[in-house]
């Protein structure tokens, strides 16, 4: 089996397990303000540091290429307040023109 | 249950429609990073959770191993875990119904029924159902239709799907930046996964941000 699949099986059987878990426990566990705190900016974390290292990495290696085009693209787009699935194509026909033209 | 608030459908269908479209994002992305269309299907199907699907598929595109696309993924889904505690005593339902419960717990699910809250606990749950369920359909149909149209685009470079995961990201994350706490802890994220790419093996950078929110959250 190779990685691909197992990240495959194992991520959906530790994402439905951290689902049910929640169901089976009692909601003062989460009542402590750090928790909520902690809750709230793991994902802050997480979610930057992907768009850091799709963004300008290849191959463990920093780079700046097309990419940084669309992503400013889809900067531009969250400023004026652009649904997401305009946020995602305008990075996309941005990065696309940038590649295809150089 | 009772009679169906049209408010609470009308609210229940427009997030499902439009959430599940992005479903066409994460299917091509998915291929795009090496994914088969089966294992992309079965993603969306078995995770069902935007935000960690889109992480395991960027780790592993990005040279990651298993182990830390699943780690990366698992951290992201500990918040429908918090979204279940919120959501168990106003479903009050058991056996295979808290089964079906727990699997379309998520974002939107939650956030549609705490919305309700106005209306009632009736109003309430009948969001969580019409939107977990709605989601989950129109979140499948499109994984489907974007992993089927990325196999057949040949280099996805051409296409600006390589900027479509970022740009995805990107768009996930913007919303939370509410305070300046949050939007430091961003920057901080971003310089910290970049710098340490080239020293430690791929995924372990933005896994290790993981600890960076916990510290922070610790501190205040």
């Amino acid at each position: 089996m190779n990685s691909f699949w197992i990240a495959t099986i194992g991520t959906s059987v530790i994402a439905f397990v951290l689902k049910y878990a929640g169901h089976n426990v009692p909601e003062r566990i989460f009542a402590h303000p750090k928790i909520q705190s902690i809750n709230a900016l793991i994902p802050i974390a997480l979610l930057s540091a992907l768009v850091a290292v799709q963004t300008f990495t290849e191959k463990s290696q920093l780079t700046i290429d097309h990419r940084l085009a669309g992503v400013s693209a889809a900067v531009i787009a969250l400023m004026l307040k652009a649904p997401f699935p305009v946020v995602v194509i305008s990075a996309a026909i941005t990065s696309a023109g940038i590649y295809n033209w150089f | 249950m009772s009679r169906i608030e049209s408010t609470t459908f009308r609210d229940s269908l427009s997030v499902s429609i439009t959430v599940g479209a992005y479903g066409t994002a994460f299917g091509a992305a998915a291929v795009a990073n090496g994914f088969s269309v089966l294992q992309t299907c079965l993603l969306s199907l078995l995770t069902f959770s935007g935000a960690s699907q889109f992480a395991v598929i960027g780790v592993l595109g990005a040279g990651g191993g298993a182990i830390s696309g699943i780690v990366t993924a698992s951290l992201l889904g500990i918040r429908n875990g918090v979204y279940g505690v919120i959501m168990a005593p106003r479903l009050k339902v058991k056996g295979f119904k808290r089964i079906v419960a727990a699997q379309i717990t998520i974002d939107e699910s939650t956030a549609v029924a705490l919305g309700q809250e106005v209306r009632g606990e009736s109003a309430m749950r009948q969001g969580f159902w019409l939107t977990g369920f709605g989601v989950f359909l129109f979140w499948n149909l499109f994984t489907v239709a974007g992993a089927l149209g990325a196999q057949s685009m040949g280099d996805i470079r051409a296409w600006g799907l390589d900027s479509a995961v970022p740009a995805a990201f990107l768009g996930l994350v913007w919303p939370r930046l509410k305070t300046k706490r949050d939007r430091i802890l961003a920057v901080a994220c971003v310089v910290f996964a970049l710098a340490m790419t080239p020293i430690l093996p791929a995924g372990l950078p933005i896994i290790a941000t993981a600890f960076i929110a916990v510290a922070v959250g610790l501190r205040k």
